[in-house]
């Protein structure tokens, strides 16, 4: 516990405390360039150009061989690298524009291709040149806890440039994400743009791969933004926090790979972000998954709800709201549910204060329900009138439909039906108070 | 060519094995635009291979098997369920389901003690091909068929054919309900093929095929040829069962060309072999390359040479109906450089270099222009009711279409006559 307290406070010991805020900064720069490559729908672009850079590293290595330098000095494969990524890139969009292959062929053909040609380099470097082979090895596998002082001083520089690119071309770049039509139109260099935020992820993505490795890259450009756009709507509040949970991820993932042993990084960065993203599609309160299945279920109910208030309002006249079991099966039955479903429907009802329990075993509506009821019938019959006097669909055929409209109908869209309607002196249907219209 | 039996065979068949089952799998995959659940499912496959060993302590190929194909179905649901509960485009879902399993394959391995099996990342991404080494092979082709004994082919080998029958045969089974399903999933759902069924029946064996494949052959191979084959064949032709057929010889040739290249090749140089299955994924990618230019119908060049067509045949059309204009109109045409169209049309005796003018040949040609572009007028302006002076552009590019509407109307209506159809 001490121990992993004194990691997270980063006195850890200097080379935890390298990798720690090395990978932070990372996340902070793969998190925030993640976002435009997530809009641009380009998520597994990033994983095309991430295999795409290795023949350009081994490459790179072996024409450095060739040439009698040191190999594995880091900007000549950083330069090689770029090459292919770039070039894998690039057949991307070609092979897209040029034949009739779709984006995903078009990204499968060319991570299978170049990392392919990367394996043939590699293993012809393993066999003719095998001091330079585990070096080179760490650009896919990566080597998150040997980072260097000086990777981590990259990564800063990157999440610096990431961030001020961000904040400075925000508008562009979303103008841009969002609509690139209207932004050539309104005359930006939509291209130019384009290729910015491209080379921002070629950038982060070349100088991540040989500090923590292919997959971790690509996961860090990918699961972040994603977890963010969970959160937000907004462009500017999803960079901030998909750059924050990418940061996040290095920050604890790396501390904690620190403190148990035998843990690689990487996979314990991945996995933090994997958790946050886990942790925001259920949590989150707009898009999370939890929010939205409560709310599919409250509008189920109140939809079931409703029917069975309509029922109890349409035979208010004979028997004043009281509804005995076989009614609420023949409901049950016209809607199709299921028993159990007729149950619950009774114990919502009773919850919202719009019906009590009876002795027959089905429900005495109160007079709250009963003008719900009224509400939903005269809702049903204002749309059923609009259909057909404006939306010409034949009486026989808009009851279907009206039945999932009634219930959502808003104060002010029946106000609006109810002045259509009158402008075409047809009669609105009355208030409806009285069952027996009914 | 240098191959021998002992080193090569065995290493050749395995790849062509699984090559021929992505191959026939992936023409599906490439249809209904997912391509990338290859790549996904051979990623994630490694911690249900590495629960697996954990749950039994053996490398049993059961064992293997079974944890693999159960990580690479729950792959494909995870990504359903990230794609339809999180409502997340279907790339990113891909990305985070399989990148989050990779890492905990990877911390699954590196926590639990495996290290003293042969089970690595780099196994899985990389294939080991080279290792089907037949120990004792007879030294040639003739021996092989007199003592080659069943019992020398590798288990690896095995799995791979009984996984390419099951492909085939699912293909085959299913052809037409598969084919519905690719093309217009809502109406297969409607004739009572529900595409979710197929959908799911279809990744079930592409994880199998991937699970087959990747301990003899390397993921990277599945991936290329999941995607490759298909792709190619997807350029070369407009009918389904023609695109398996070819997609199956791409994969064939790709294998081939690619063994040969990263064994034979290197050898003539006096280098050690190279990587095979990198090799074949190097081949399939340059035969699509090929594909993409060469193609007959949909080839860049054939498609460039059509553009190219059509912009010489309009502009041998607008030419001669120039001409024509001017001759009717009793005036001199400005003096034009000489280009090719124009060089062409002297060749063909439709223009008299000399005069400028049209031959009787020209006069005809030039007739069935000028003819077509006013019936295309006098339609404009009578049957569709535009004004007579907006007709003119849509009809000067409906003139080179060889059609023309029917019926006879004297004049155009800008009061010009319609010339008779010209003798042929």
């Amino acid at each position: 516990m001490a121990e992993a307290f004194e990691v997270l406070t980063l006195q850890g010991g200097y080379n935890t405390t390298v990798v720690v805020l090395g990978t932070a900064m990372l996340g902070l720069a793969a998190g925030v360039v993640g976002v435009f490559a997530l809009l641009r729908k380009r998520s597994l672009m990033a994983d095309a150009l991430s295999h795409a850079a290795l023949p350009g590293v081994a490459g790179a290595f072996l024409a450095a061989s060739a040439l009698d330098m040191t190999g594995r000095t880091l900007p000549v494969l950083l330069i090689g690298a770029t090459v292919t990524g770039v070039l894998g890139v690039l057949s991307i969009q070609w092979l897209v524009r040029a034949t009739r292959l779709r984006e995903d062929a078009a990204i499968g053909i060319v991570l299978s291709v170049f990392f392919g040609a990367g394996i043939v380099l590699l293993s012809y470097i393993q066999k003719n040149a095998p001091e330079g082979a585990a070096g080179l090895s760490h650009f896919i596998y990566g080597q998150t806890a040997a980072m260097s002082a000086a990777d981590a001083k990259l990564m800063a520089v990157l999440a610096t440039l990431s961030v001020v690119a961000a904040g400075l071309l925000l508008k562009e770049f979303t103008l841009v994400c969002f609509n690139d039509t209207f932004a050539a139109v309104d005359g930006w260099p939509v291209s130019l743009i384009d290729l910015l935020m491209m080379a921002l992820v070629v950038v982060v993505t070349v100088a991540g791969l040989q500090a923590v490795g292919l997959i971790m890259v690509v996961a860090m450009l990918i699961i972040p933004p994603v977890a963010a756009r969970f959160w937000t709507d907004r462009a500017a509040v999803l960079i901030a926090l998909s750059g924050a949970i990418g940061a996040l991820s290095g920050y604890l993932g790396a501390s904690a790979s620190a403190v148990l042993p035998d843990a690689p990084a990487g996979s314990v960065i991945v996995l933090t972000a994997g958790t946050i993203f886990a942790i925001s599609s259920l949590a989150a309160p707009k898009r999370g998954v939890i929010a939205s299945t409560y709310r599919h279920l409250n509008l189920r109910l109140r939809i079931a709800g409703d029917h069975v208030l309509e029922k109890a309002f349409a035979h208010k006249a004979q028997d004043g709201g009281q509804l005995g079991a076989p009614e609420l099966a023949a409901v049950a039955r016209h809607q199709g549910w299921p028993a159990w479903f007729a149950v619950v429907i009774r114990w919502s009802l009773r919850g919202r204060g719009l019906a009590r329990a009876n002795k027959g075993g089905g429900v005495e509506v109160l007079a709250s329900g009963l003008a719900r009821g009224a509400t939903v019938r005269r809702n049903h019959r204002l749309w059923e009138q609009y259909l057909v006097s404006y939306a010409d669909i034949a009486p026989s055929h808009v009851d279907w439909s009206v039945d999932q409209v009634e219930h959502v109908l808003s104060e002010p869209l029946i106000t609006e039906l109810e002045s259509l309607l009158r402008a075409r002196g047809i009669a609105v249907p009355g208030a409806a108070v009285d069952g027996a219209s009914a | 060519m240098g191959l021998s039996i002992d080193l090569d065979l065995f290493p050749l068949i395995a790849a062509l094995l699984a090559a021929i089952s992505c191959g026939l799998l992936g023409n599906f995959l490439v249809l209904r635009r997912l391509s990338l659940m290859g790549d996904a499912i051979s990623h994630s496959v490694l911690p249900g291979l590495v629960i697996a060993f954990v749950l039994t302590a053996s490398r049993s190929p059961l064992a293997m098997f079974t944890g693999a194909l159960a990580a690479g179905v729950s792959t494909v649901l995870l990504v359903e369920l990230v794609k339809r509960l999180g409502r997340v485009e279907p790339g990113a879902a891909m990305g985070v389901v399989f990148s989050v399993l990779f890492a905990l394959g990877v911390l699954l391995l590196e926590v639990s003690d495996t290290s003293g099996v042969d089970l690595d990342a780099e196994c899985v991404l990389h294939g080991q091909l080279e290792t089907l080494v037949w120990y004792g092979a007879p030294q040639t082709w003739g021996e092989l068929w007199q003592q080659g004994s069943l019992s020398a082919v590798p288990q690896q080998v095995w799995t791979l054919l009984l996984m390419l029958v099951l492909a085939a045969g699912f293909v085959g089974a299913m052809f037409k309900e598969l084919r519905i399903a690719a093309f217009d999933p809502a109406l297969s759902t409607t004739l009572g093929f529900s595409a979710t069924g197929l959908h799911l029946a279809l990744m079930v064996f592409v994880a199998g095929a991937t699970v087959a494949s990747f301990e003899a052959v390397g993921s990277i191979l599945v991936i290329a040829m999941l995607i490759c084959p298909a792709a190619t064949a997807r350029l070369l032709t407009d009918r389904l069962a023609s695109q398996l057929i070819v997609s199956v010889l791409v994969a064939i040739a790709s294998c081939v060309l690619g063994y040969i290249a990263a064994s034979a090749v290197p050898a003539w140089f006096g280098l050690d072999s190279v990587n095979a299955a990198g090799s074949m994924a190097v081949m399939a990618g340059a035969v699509l390359t090929l594909a993409v230019f060469a193609s007959p119908r949909h080839g860049v060049i054939a498609r460039r040479w059509r553009l190219h067509a059509m912009g010489r045949s309009i502009a041998r059309d607008d030419l001669l109906a120039s001409l024509y204009r001017a001759a009717e109109a009793m005036t001199e045409l400005p003096p034009r450089a000489h280009d090719s169209v124009r060089g062409s049309l002297v060749r063909e005796g439709l223009i008299d270099d000399a005069t400028d003018s049209l031959t009787a040949a020209g006069k005809a040609e030039a007739q069935r222009v000028i003819r077509r572009h006013r019936l295309w007028e006098s339609y404009l302006a009578d049957q569709v009711g535009l004004a007579p002076d907006h007709v003119h552009e849509t009809a000067e590019r409906l003139e080179h279409l060889r059609l023309a509407p029917t019926g006879e109307p004297p004049t155009d209506p800008h009061g010009k006559p319609i010339p008779p159809e010209p003798p042929a």
